[in-house]
Order: C-alpha cells, then structure tokens, then sequence
C-alpha cells in the first residue's frame, strides 16, 4: 500500500465542477434552512404614562450607534432600540451599524457630528474609548445620551442611563442570603459563575454580590468565569461541578451562558443547589415557570430603548412628565430587581430570546 | 513506522569523514553499551520515547491534581468530565494536526464549527430530524463542515492564496453566516433522539469520549499507516519534491483542507450533543487552543511532520490544567498567565526529550 504507484484521479476541473455543485447544493439547503419562528405580530402598542410627552412633536434626527449585537442581550438591546424609535412619528433615526472596534465606532459618532443630528445615543464598546468623541459631540452641542457603559468623564454625556451592575450582585446576593435564612442552612456552599473577568461590570457584579452575602455573615466558596457564550458557560459549570460535591446556592451572572451552565448541571445529573441567573432571557423564565431555576436578577435590555426616548425629550426641549424638575435628570441607574417563580409572568413579556 | 513520521528521517547523516582511531575505539564502546541495552532504546526512540517529555507533562499536571485535590481530583467522575471537557476541542485539534502537518495553518476551525451547530440545530432541520430522523443532523453538520473545508481547500490549492488568508476569511465568514442563519441565537436543540445519543454513555464511558477516542485512532492509521498520511507528510515537509516526486499536491491540499471540516462537523454535532445548543459563539478561539494542542504534542508549525499521540496528550494536557485550576478556584488572570508559562514548559520539555531520544 506504501509503494502505490500514482492514482489515475479526477482531473483538478472535474473535481473544481464537483466541489462547485457541492458548494451550491449548500446553498440551496441554505434557502430551505429557515429559523423563522411563528412570527410574533404586534405586541400591542404601548402607551406610555399619560401626558403630553408622547404627542407628535418637533421632528428630530436621533442617531444610535452599539456594539455588534453578538448575543441575546446585545440584540435585544439593539431592537428594541429600533423599535422604539420606530413608535413615533417625530423621531428620524439614524442607526449605525453596531460594531465592537472602537475606532470605528468613533468613526461612526463623527459622522452624526458632521450630519448634525439633533442628539446621538450611544452604548460605546468601551466607555473611556469614546469619552473624547462623545465630548466633541456635546461641544459641538449635540446631546449624548450614554447608555449602559459609562464615559470617563461627566462632560461627554448630556444624560446617562445604565443598568445597575452592582445592584445586579447585590440583589443576587440578598435573595441567596434570603434562601439560607428560608431553608435553614447551615454552612452553605456558595458558587459564582461569572462572565468575562476584565470587564469592570463584571466585578462589579460579584463585589456586589460579595458585599450582599456578607451582610449576612456568608461568602462566595467557589468562583469560576465563563465568557457570555454557551460553551464556556458549559465548560466552567463542569469544572466547577467537580471542584465542588455540594453546592447549596449558585448564581450565574449572565442567562446568555446560562444555557451552557444549565447543560452542564443536566450533564451531571446535579440539582442540589439553588440556581440563581442574570439578565432576565426568556429561557431563564421558562425554567422559573417550569422549576428548573429558582430565579434570575434583572438587567432589562431595553436600556437603549429608554435612551431614544430620553434623547427625543432632550432634542425637543421636554421634560420627563412623571418628574416635577423640567429637564431630563442627568443619570437615571435602572433597578435590578428578582424574578423569582412568584412574579415571573410580570416580567415575561420584557424578556429577550437568547 | 514511528508515530512521528518525516520523510527523511530514519538515517542518521552519514559520517563524512573517516573517523580517527581515538574516536573508533569510543564508538565501539558506545555501540556495546548501547547493545545491553538496546531493547530500552529501541523503546526510547519509538513513539514512546518521542513522548515522554508529554507524559511527564501530563504527569505533572496530574500529580499537582491528586496532591493538591486528593479528595476531588482522582475521581472517576472528575476523570470523565475532563474527558468529556477534551474531547470535541480535541478532535478539532487532531483534524488540525493533518492541516499543520501539511505546511498549512487553518484559522477557521472554531467558526465552522460554529456554523455547522448552528445549521444542524436550525428550527428546520431539528423538524427533519423529528420527522425523519436525527440522523438527518448529523448528516447536516458533516456536510457543511466539509463544504467549508472544501471551499478552504480550493481556495489554497487552486487558487494560490496563503492558507491563513484563506482561512481568515473563512473564520469572518463562517461566523456571520451562523449569525444571520441563529438571528445571533442560542438554539436549543430539542431532538432527544440525538441527545439522548451523544450524551448516553457506553460501558460507562460517555458517547463523547468515545468518539473522540475512535477519531484519534482513525487519525492515526490514517497519518502513519497509509498512503495519504505519508503524502501528507511529503507535502507538508517539501511540496515541491512531493510534486516532483508524483503526487498531485494541489488535490492532496484540497482534502486535507475538507478533512479538517469533516473534524469541525464531528465536533459541532459533540458540542451541541454537550450544550444542548447551537450557536454562533461556538468555538470563540478554538484555532488558538488547537494549535496550542497540536504543538504542545510535537508537530512541527512549519509542517513535514505530525503526531497524532502528541496532539491527544497536548489536548490532555490543557484539559487537565484547566481541572485543576478551577478545582483550586484560581482566579482566570492567573489561570492565563500559568497557562501560557505551561504552554511554553510543555513545548520545551517536549523538544529536549525528543532530540535526545531519537532527533527531530
């Protein structure tokens, strides 16, 4: 077999025609390969409190630039953005494409300033990246509306608007130190499973976490870090699974990985523990209606929604209606509240699909 | 055949001069110690002395496990997870292996991998699969992961590009097709015919294992007992006496290239098997890890020669130090700082056990 002479083979062209036919059949496949779920029609107009603030106003140009919508939460933040923008009449939106290289996205930002929108919303990829760009926005005396990751400086944003990261850990850690009280246990175990270890909102996150659970004499036995997606979600719980034969209470930062984590308990059979989540998915949800999950901690995605609508305000001259100050406040820290199997159906239909 | 097959390999260079009396007289000295205890080296310069520098690494590493965690560590069920852990990242790297060996580097491992779990776990196919069966997925992430290879190959051997351009490409590509194909989401697959499969176990032994175990061996027949692995072999160490020589080294680039893809589908059906998901997150840096692997085990970058032993011992090896890591509860700047000082221990303890028993 070693000494074999050479092979009489298919003619390179011939096997080019081959691997041509092959390529297009893939993507024929492609075409019947729909992922389409049941369309969700209309979901029911939201009215806003009632006032004068919704009524068509002046019309302004709103540019929106974020990251790439790279996972559930990113996407969902991105949509409802667009969909809110899409609600009134009055708001021209001018959406970039999200994107997670700075300079590009600086790029992008510069743009609206030489377009001269009336206000920019921006979720940048980094914070302290596009703090000088954001500044040369308001200078150039267009309002920036910061969301979710926070400038480095309290000149480069008209109004911002964040999630509370460290609320998210400490709500988290509260509700375990809630369950130890409930259940009566003695010496818990206590895991984390956090999400990408350099970023500030991650340790925020497990600070906050870590300052909750002291409040009640307790603190984390095992921490491991997984990176937002499924499989290193996976990869980590397993690990941990093992580094650990008894766990009583689990918290996972991100319902995005979570999926992996809760993979990795089926795989091991395990389900001693109390399984805490982050972010609110739709599939955290479900296993709260279903049992599978004792609750997850909000971190609502629709941070850039409210950023449209506080630009709109702020490009019109309005206030917030439900406020007796008549400028938009300058920093509004979103709450990060427990959805446990109690409440679950009120916070079902603001959940995003991961 | 050794397990590390080069093509020139096997004489040591002849001597060009005539040695003198002096150095005659030690030679034959040599040669008697060396015939009391020829069985041993005959054993040293085989693949298990070309190894050992591996298996001390991997000893290590499992010997600070069992000291360290005597209570966690050296457990079956431990064992099995870092198994299962190694086993989709591993056939990955055995597929990489081939490429590598072929003087080729391919960069799009982790992303086609992506792409064919998120193309099997399609609301489409997991109804076919339903409705006919979950075959039908398996047969899915295959296909696509041998058409991108395929399309890799192509591009390399006909149409003249640098295989780390062409799989570049491929790595943006093939992860932006499985975001608009996903919507950028998780899928859950539901087909329990398919998970029940490859989350079963057999003899104890989990499905995942196994497979990885099945492809190792395949792999190794395939690099060290045939014509294909030697051709392999050639091209990778000088392609063009390998075209001199008759073989039809464009073809040969091509189906190596599709090998690889084959590998990445066997791996995206593990990985969906594992997570109960496809995504287009999948495999983020897996052609880092794999060619971490693939080194780690002794196979040369600049191609000509490859082992399949090496590249299972080096996918051990990660698996194992991530184990132990997160059984001591490190924290993950630290675990990437041990792992890259690791990373270059294990290439460098490998190296000097293998020049000394029987050269490079």
């Amino acid at each position: 077999m070693l000494h074999s002479t050479i092979h009489r083979s298919p003619s390179p062209r011939r096997l080019l025609i081959t691997a041509g036919a092959f390529a297009i059949a893939t993507a024929l496949v492609a075409g019947c390969t729909s992922n389409e779920p049941a369309s969700s029609d209309d979901e029911g107009e939201q009215q806003a409190a009632g006032s004068s603030n919704d009524e068509m106003g002046e019309e302004v140009t709103i540019a929106w630039s974020g990251p790439e919508a790279d996972h559930g939460w990113l996407a969902a933040i991105n949509s409802s953005a667009l969909d809110e923008a899409e609600k009134y009449d009055d708001i021209n939106l001018r959406a970039a494409e999200g994107t997670n290289d700075a300079s590009l996205q600086i790029q992008q930002v510069e743009t609206f300033i030489n377009e001269g929108v009336d206000a920019i919303v921006l979720l940048p990829t980094d914070g302290a990246a596009l703090t000088d760009i954001a500044m040369e926005a308001m200078d150039a005396g267009i309002p920036v509306v910061n969301v979710d990751r926070e400038f480095s400086s309290p000149f480069a944003a008209r109004t911002t608007i964040l999630g509370d990261n460290y609320g998210m850990g400490v709500s988290a850690g509260t509700y375990a130190c809630q369950l130890i009280e409930e259940h009566d246990i003695d010496d818990p175990v206590i895991a984390e499973i956090a999400g990408i270890d350099a970023l500030p909102l991650t340790q925020d996150r497990s600070d906050g976490f870590a300052e909750a659970l002291s409040n009640c004499g307790e603190e984390v036995d095992n921490r491991v870090a997984a990176e937002f997606t499924v499989e290193s979600g996976e990869a980590e719980a397993s690990n941990l699974l093992q580094a650990a034969p008894e766990i009583d209470i689990i918290w996972n930062h991100d319902d995005d990985q979570g999926v992996g984590v809760k993979a990795a308990f089926d795989n091991a059979g395990r389900d001693e523990f109390f399984f805490i989540g982050g972010a609110g998915s739709c599939n955290a949800m479900r296993w709260i209606e279903d049992g599978e999950m004792e609750a997850t901690v909000l971190y609502p995605p629709t941070q850039a929604a409210d950023g449209i609508r506080l630009a709109r305000l702020i490009a019109q001259g309005k206030g917030m209606s439900d406020l007796v100050q008549v400028a938009v406040p300058r920093r509004i820290v979103l709450d990060a509240p427990v959805v446990t199997a109690d409440n679950v159906d009120q916070h079902m239909e603001r959940c995003f699909e991961s | 055949m050794s397990e590390r097959t080069t093509p020139e390999s096997g004489q040591p260079a002849a001597p060009t001069a005539p040695p003198s009396e002096d150095e005659h007289a030690r030679l034959e000295s040599a040669a008697e110690a060396g015939g009391t205890q020829s069985a041993l080296r005959r054993l040293m310069s085989g693949s298990a002395g070309r190894n050992l520098g591996l298996v001390l690494a991997l000893l290590i590493v499992v010997v600070i496990g069992v000291a360290t965690a005597p209570d966690r560590f050296p457990t079956v069920d431990n064992t099995l997870t870092i198994l299962r852990f190694a086993s989709a990242l591993g056939v990955v790297s055995i597929g990489m292996t081939f490429v590598i060996a072929a003087g080729h580097i391919d960069l799009s491992v982790g992303a086609i991998m992506a792409l064919a779990s998120v193309w099997a776990t399609t609301l489409a196919s997991q109804r076919m699969a339903e409705d006919f069966h979950w075959v039908t997925m398996v047969i899915t992430a295959l296909a696509v992961g041998a058409s991108c290879g395929l399309i890799n190959g192509i591009l390399v051997a006909y149409g003249r590009m640098a295989s780390f351009i062409v799989t570049l490409a491929m790595l943006v590509g093939a992860r932006g097709l499985a975001e608009m194909i996903s919507g950028k989401r998780n899928q859950i697959a539901e087909v329990q015919g398919f998970l029940d499969f490859f989350g079963g176990e057999v003899f104890g032994l989990p499905v995942l294992v196994i497979i990885f175990a099945l492809v190792a061996a395949a792999a190794w027949v395939l690099l060290n007992r045939t014509t294909f692995g030697r051709r392999t072999l050639a091209v990778g160490g000088n392609a063009e006496a390998a075209r001199l020589a008759g073989i039809r080294v464009k073809r040969h680039t091509m189906v190596v290239f599709a090998l690889v893809g084959v590998a990445c589908g066997i791996a995206a059906l593990m990985m969906v098997a594992r997570t109960t998901t496809g995504t287009s997150t999948h495999g983020m840096l897996w052609e880092l890890e794999a060619i971490a692997a693939v080194v780690i085990g002794g196979t040369l970058l600049s191609g000509g020669r490859g082992t399949i032993v090496g590249t299972v011992f080096g996918v051990l090896i990660l698996a194992t130090l991530t184990n132990v890591f997160t059984l001591h509860n490190l924290d993950t700047s630290t675990q990437a700082v041990a792992k890259g000082a690791i990373i270059v221990v294990a290439v460098l303890l490998q190296q000097r056990v293998a020049a000394r028993n029987g050269g490079p």
